[in-house]
């Protein structure tokens, strides 16, 4: 499988700390990948490198076989095929169908496409009757429905996702689930942050543990869940790694 | 009380008088802004080496006394001047050059202030859908625009009422340059206090006008 992610033994600190130390990971086309490990493990550091948010003290990250970084404005077409939700989203000030057409305007979608498509992101998500509410009357499991519509309505080549579906319902939960599903079957890629092992386990094709800012174990999703090889991998799917 | 016919001025050139007013400081602070606000965002959303020396220079122009913001536009453009040649000495744009200096730095500054507050996480949001540099920037001004708009209506607050720059620059010139302020000072050396007070109270009515439009908009604005 062709890899759309590369991380090259990417090292990132800050100041003293080295909260990634020597990661290598591909991420194929198509493929959906776990990264899963104790809070303060790196995860959200790794994504967001991936996402071309911050840039490594050391190694490349390479997007569909280029090396990319962070810096101003370089890579932004790269950038651009990319989204990414944040673990805690937050709405831009206006209304939900602004903040759901937001990325498409940036990049010059015209208005009637960019509502028709923001319109029919909002639905899958059950929020299609609310487009014109202030985004900041939402509730906190609205507004992360609002961010996933906000993201995939960009039809992205990558998809990076930080606990998305934290502190939703079991409903939200499998709506939201569902929306990945789709954008795979569509053709996307998704890199996904979870503390929920059984969202990891329904989810992922491959996942990745990491653990003091190391690649600790990285398999298929099954084999990594009903066998996995290292003795943390076990601790960490036992609930008894202490960290 | 006045008859129309006892009044200092005549209501024809008090009329022409507050609209120069307004037109001296709502220029000012127009092209100010234009100006100041994009320096703000930059100033507030980037970071730099001297970045911390930018600013307090920033917040130190906020108390620039007009005085001297006058006179350094009076030596620009007086005949032995470099812009001496333009003659410009004594005109509504000498007076709108000199508010220039002191707009600028009071939005430069709110803007910086205001932008450097929205939160990281929006302004992230914006770079993880794809936003680049001058979109996050234009991004962080809407999510301050609270800020920005208090930055404009200070600004245009301390150019309607500032009286030592338009004074020197302008000359308080009769159908000219003349504009509330400097007829308010001149009504009170001539002795007409009432005259001048009533001045003084178009002013504050004008202004109190203009703050009245402006925070409808600042409140009217996207939640």
């Amino acid at each position: 499988m062709t890899a759309l992610l590369s991380l090259e033994n990417v090292v990132r600190r800050f100041g003293e700390v080295e909260a990634l130390r020597g990661i290598s990971l591909d991420v194929g086309k198509g493929e959906i990948v776990g990264l899963l490990g104790p809070s303060g493990s790196g995860k959200t550091t790794l994504l967001r490198l991936a996402g071309l948010l911050d840039t490594p003290s050391g190694g490349r990250v390479l997007f569909d076989g280029k090396p990319v970084a962070a810096k101003g404005d370089r890579d932004i077409l790269s950038r651009r095929r990319i989204a990414m939700i944040l673990q805690k989203p937050v709405v831009f000030r206006g209304s939900v169908m602004r903040n759901a057409t937001y990325g498409l305007r940036i990049r010059r979608v015209n208005e009637d496409e960019a509502r028709d498509r923001a319109l029919k992101a909002l639905r899958k998500v059950g929020l299609g009757e609310l487009g014109k509410r202030a985004a900041s009357t939402l509730s906190g499991g609205e507004v992360q429905r609002l961010a996933f519509a906000r993201a995939a309505v960009l039809r992205p080549d990558l998809l990076l996702l930080d606990e998305f579906t934290a502190n939703l319902d079991p409903a939200n939960i499998t709506m939201l689930e569902n929306g990945v599903r789709r954008f795979r079957e569509g053709g996307g890629t998704v890199l996904m942050v979870t503390h929920n092992l059984a969202q990891g386990k329904r989810l992922a094709d491959r996942v990745c543990l990491l653990l003091g800012g190391k690649l600790v174990e990285a398999g298929p999703s099954g084999k990594f869940f009903d066998a996995p090889e290292t003795k943390e991998a076990r601790d960490f799917l036992n609930g008894t790694m202490v960290w | 009380m006045m008859r129309v016919a006892e009044l200092p001025i005549p209501p024809d050139e008090l009329v022409e008088i507050t609209l120069r007013s307004l037109l001296v400081s709502g220029v000012a602070t127009v092209i100010g802004s234009a100006i100041a606000i994009p320096l703000g965002s930059l100033l507030g959303l980037t970071r730099f080496r001297g970045q911390r020396i930018a600013r307090t220079i920033l917040f130190t122009f906020y108390g620039f006394p007009p005085v001297v913001a006058g006179l350094i536009i009076f030596f620009l453009l007086s005949s032995k001047g470099p812009f001496g040649a333009y003659d410009a000495l004594f005109t509504v744009e000498a007076m709108i050059m000199a508010e220039l200096i002191l707009v600028m730095p009071l939005v430069a500054g709110i803007t910086m202030s205001s932008v450097a507050e929205v939160d990281q996480s929006i302004l992230d949001t914006a770079r993880a859908l794809g936003a680049s540099k001058r979109q996050v920037r234009a991004t962080a001004l809407r999510e301050a625009r609270s800020g920005v708009m208090t930055g404009i209506m200070v600004a245009f607050g301390g150019a309607v009422s500032e009286v030592g720059a338009a004074m020197l620059v302008g000359g308080n010139i009769q159908y000219s340059t003349r504009v509330l302020t400097t007829a308010v000072v001149q009504e009170t050396r001539l002795g007409n206090f009432e005259y001048a007070a009533a001045l003084g109270g178009i002013l504050l009515v004008i202004t109190f006008g203009i703050y009245f439009v402006l925070g409808y908009f600042q409140e009217k604005g996207p939640r």
